[in-house]
């Protein structure tokens, strides 16, 4: 194994111990590090609130820039103070949630193929969350905002841009015009702008993308960064002074952390280390990946264009387009740059129910690597395998999430699948009837599947809340489903347990009797 | 169901936890620790200027053949370079040469502004500052020299600029 995907990996496994704590303590559905696009977006919109505020309060001169906003804080505490002290802490949240955000999607290795889009438009994004941020501090004109603005023009001298250094409009106070102040605005509020136009790309290649957390996450985090604006309110430094250098700062070591490291080293070694940075996350998506399997393929004459496939794909790699063969009609076409190859368009499509009599089974968009077809006959062919077993049970499950081939056994067939949510619930009927006595359902945990939505789909298709449903008439007693990720073998294992445990009253003969009787 | 409530609790728990210590982390590291930017009893001396020096050679007259050369509209009767001439600076401080630097005029026929900018940690205190600046290649030695005795507070920023409007070197 190549050493970068071997220490990627090693991080991963890392990562993965912390996540899979979380989920013990928060479970998955509510585990932040699950949420972390989500919560970017949720802290975005706090600014963005809080901000409105701040700027309509704000006068925006040099001399009554430090007034205005210090005002704040000591005359209006109780709504303008705990609004700015929001609004720093959401900034200084949103740049660990982005960054964690980038952490995980890397070590997932999730920046090449059909996700190097949103990688490459991500990547942009940290540049502009940090100008943004950073360009906050200098319309506070304290001696932070003081400090950091010249830190930044001495850092921005470095390059051989300017005509007239940027550090002279620091020199005195005379320097420090309503001009400039303008220029602060702008960068504040004008480069949040584009990071909102940069999160909008970020997500345009992703369908039913979640830019709100589930609401108990939400107001988690809205009311412990309430507490903190609370506990400790943000206040101003003294007001700036050209002619005399701040010595003890409060210093924001999130988002202001370049300013220390160039004093430090210097400003062309900030540079370099920005510069190296992002040279390493925008090759990535380049470097040299395994090679991908081939994408769905749409067979016009099954394609009745009933949009299920369009609406399910989580990478909007479908769009629908008129029926070669059927007037009036849409058929799904697949965009190959987009489709991650999930399988899930499949699991989506009425045309893949196994029930069909046709001796081969072709449906309407299908995955060469994997058909459906094929999916059927290792069905009928392992349940035949299984010889006369009294309890019989058939897992279905993702290749991504726990492995389900390590479950096999006299009376256990294990389906894996690309994504849980190829396989249409009407299989779960079709093996029950073709002689097994239950079926387990076993998906990543929600938040986590690998192709985004998979689990989701899947649980609410087996729910009855999303087409194609699993039909009512399937004994709740003999379906199970366990959200297991990758690893996570004993939640595998337990579901299973219980599962026969289950199954042990309705497959006894003399048990079916009673409890049809009793029925 | 009881064992259902107590993981719900146990949830809601451990979210809140989460949460705060979350909000720990953010509260702690948005101000501490304290960054020493200039430690005590340090001041702060800044050169910076932006001066255009002088042209890099004499302007000559244009021979009464060489405009017999050109169209009327285009004679002249001198010809100028355009290169300006680096500006030189040397900052002595109690006796010794602590800076000296030499900037070179900006743009692609070095016609433009020369500039530089540094700071340098001095202890606070009363110091002798000589700062020397030559702004023209035809002269020999420094065309400018300002001599003085500061005495800085801890903290306080000198600034040196030149400014020939105001007599050329400037200390503020």
């Amino acid at each position: 194994m190549h050493p970068l995907r071997a220490t990627r990996l090693h991080a991963l496994s890392g990562f993965q111990s912390v996540e899979r704590l979380l989920d013990r303590v928060c479970g998955s559905r509510l585990n932040p590090l699950r949420q972390l696009g989500a919560l970017g977006f949720l802290l975005f919109w706090m600014l963005a609130g809080s901000g409105i505020y701040l700027y309509a309060v704000l006068d925006s001169s040099a001399e009554g820039a430090y007034r205005s906003i210090d005002a704040l804080s000591r005359q209006q505490w109780y709504l303008g103070g705990i609004l700015r002290s929001l609004h720093r802490y959401a900034a200084d949240a949103f740049i660990v949630v982005m960054l964690l955000h980038l952490l995980r999607e890397g070590l997932l290795g999730r920046y090449s193929g059909f996700r190097r889009f949103s990688w490459l438009t991500g990547v942009p994004l940290l540049l502009l969350a940090f100008t943004s941020a950073i360009g906050g501090f200098w319309l506070n004109w304290d001696q932070l905002g003081q400090y950091s603005a010249l830190a930044t023009a001495e850092l921005l001298d470095f390059l051989p841009v300017f005509a007239s250094p940027l550090t002279r409009n620091f020199l005195d106070a005379a320097a420090v015009s309503d001009r400039l102040f303008s220029l602060f605005i702008f960068v504040h509020l004008g480069v949040p702008l584009l990071l909102l136009f940069g999160l909008w790309f970020h997500i345009q290649r992703l369908a039913h993308a979640v830019i709100f957390p589930p609401r108990p996450m939400a107001v988690g985090v809205t009311l412990a960064l309430l507490a903190l604006a609370l506990a400790a309110p943000v206040l101003s430094h003294a007001p700036a002074d050209m002619a005399v250098a701040p010595n003890s700062l409060a210093l924001d070591w999130f988002l202001l952390f370049v300013h220390p490291l160039a004093d430090v080293a210097s400003p062309g070694w900030v540079w370099a280390l920005l510069l190296a940075t992002l040279a390493l996350l925008f090759v990535l998506p380049v470097l040299p990946q395994a090679p991908v399997a081939p994408v769905a393929v749409v067979d016009p004459a099954n394609c009745n264009g009933c949009r299920r496939c369009f609406d399910d794909c989580p990478y909007a790699a479908v769009t629908m387009v008129p029926h070669p063969i059927r007037s009036a009609r849409q058929m799904a076409q697949v965009n190959a740059d987009l489709c991650a190859s999930c399988g899930i368009c499949v699991g989506a499509c009425p045309s893949s129910t196994p029930f069909r009599s046709a001796a081969e089974l072709v449906t309407g968009i299908d995955m060469p690597a994997a058909p459906i077809g094929a999916l059927r006959q290792r069905l009928t062919d392992g349940l035949a395998g299984l010889g006369a077993a009294p309890q019989k049970i058939v897992v279905f499950g993702c290749q991504h999430g726990a492995d389900v081939t390590a479950l096999a056994g006299p009376d256990v067939l294990p389906l894996d699948l690309i994504c849980t949510a190829q396989m249409p619930p009407s299989f779960i009927e079709y093996a029950l009837r073709d002689g097994a006595a239950g079926v387990l359902v076993t998906a990543c945990l929600e938040g986590g599947c690998a192709y985004r939505l998979g689990q989701r789909w899947t649980a609410q298709r087996l729910q009855g809340t999303r087409e194609p449903h699993l039909r009512t008439g399937v004994p709740g007693e003999q379906l199970a489903t366990a959200w297991a990720d990758c690893g996570d073998a004993d939640t595998l294992r337990s579901a299973l347990d219980a599962l026969r445990a289950r199954l042990v009253p309705i497959v006894t003969p003399q048990a079916r009797t009673a409890v049809q009787a009793h029925g | 169901m009881a064992e259902r409530q107590t993981t719900g609790v146990m949830t809601w728990i451990g979210q809140a936890l989460l949460y705060g210590v979350f909000a720990l982390i953010i509260g702690v590291f948005s101000s501490w620790p304290p960054y020493h930017y200039l430690e005590p009893g340090q001041a702060l001396i800044k050169l910076s200027f932006n001066h255009q020096g002088k042209l890099v050679a004499d302007c000559r007259d244009v021979s009464a053949e060489e405009q017999a050369k050109v169209q009327p509209t285009m004679r002249r009767t001198k010809i100028c370079p355009r290169e300006r001439s680096p500006i030189t600076v040397e900052l002595e401080l109690d006796g010794a040469t602590v800076l000296r630097t030499v900037a070179q005029p900006s743009g692609l026929s070095r016609d433009g502004a020369s500039t530089t900018y540094h700071r340098m940690q001095v202890a606070a205190g009363t110091h002798q500052l000589v700062v020397r600046l030559k702004d023209d290649a035809r002269s020999a030695g420094f065309d400018y020299q300002h001599q003085a005795s500061v005495t800085l507070k801890p903290a306080q920023i000198l600034v040196v600029d030149f400014n020939p409007s105001q007599g050329g070197i400037t200390l503020q």
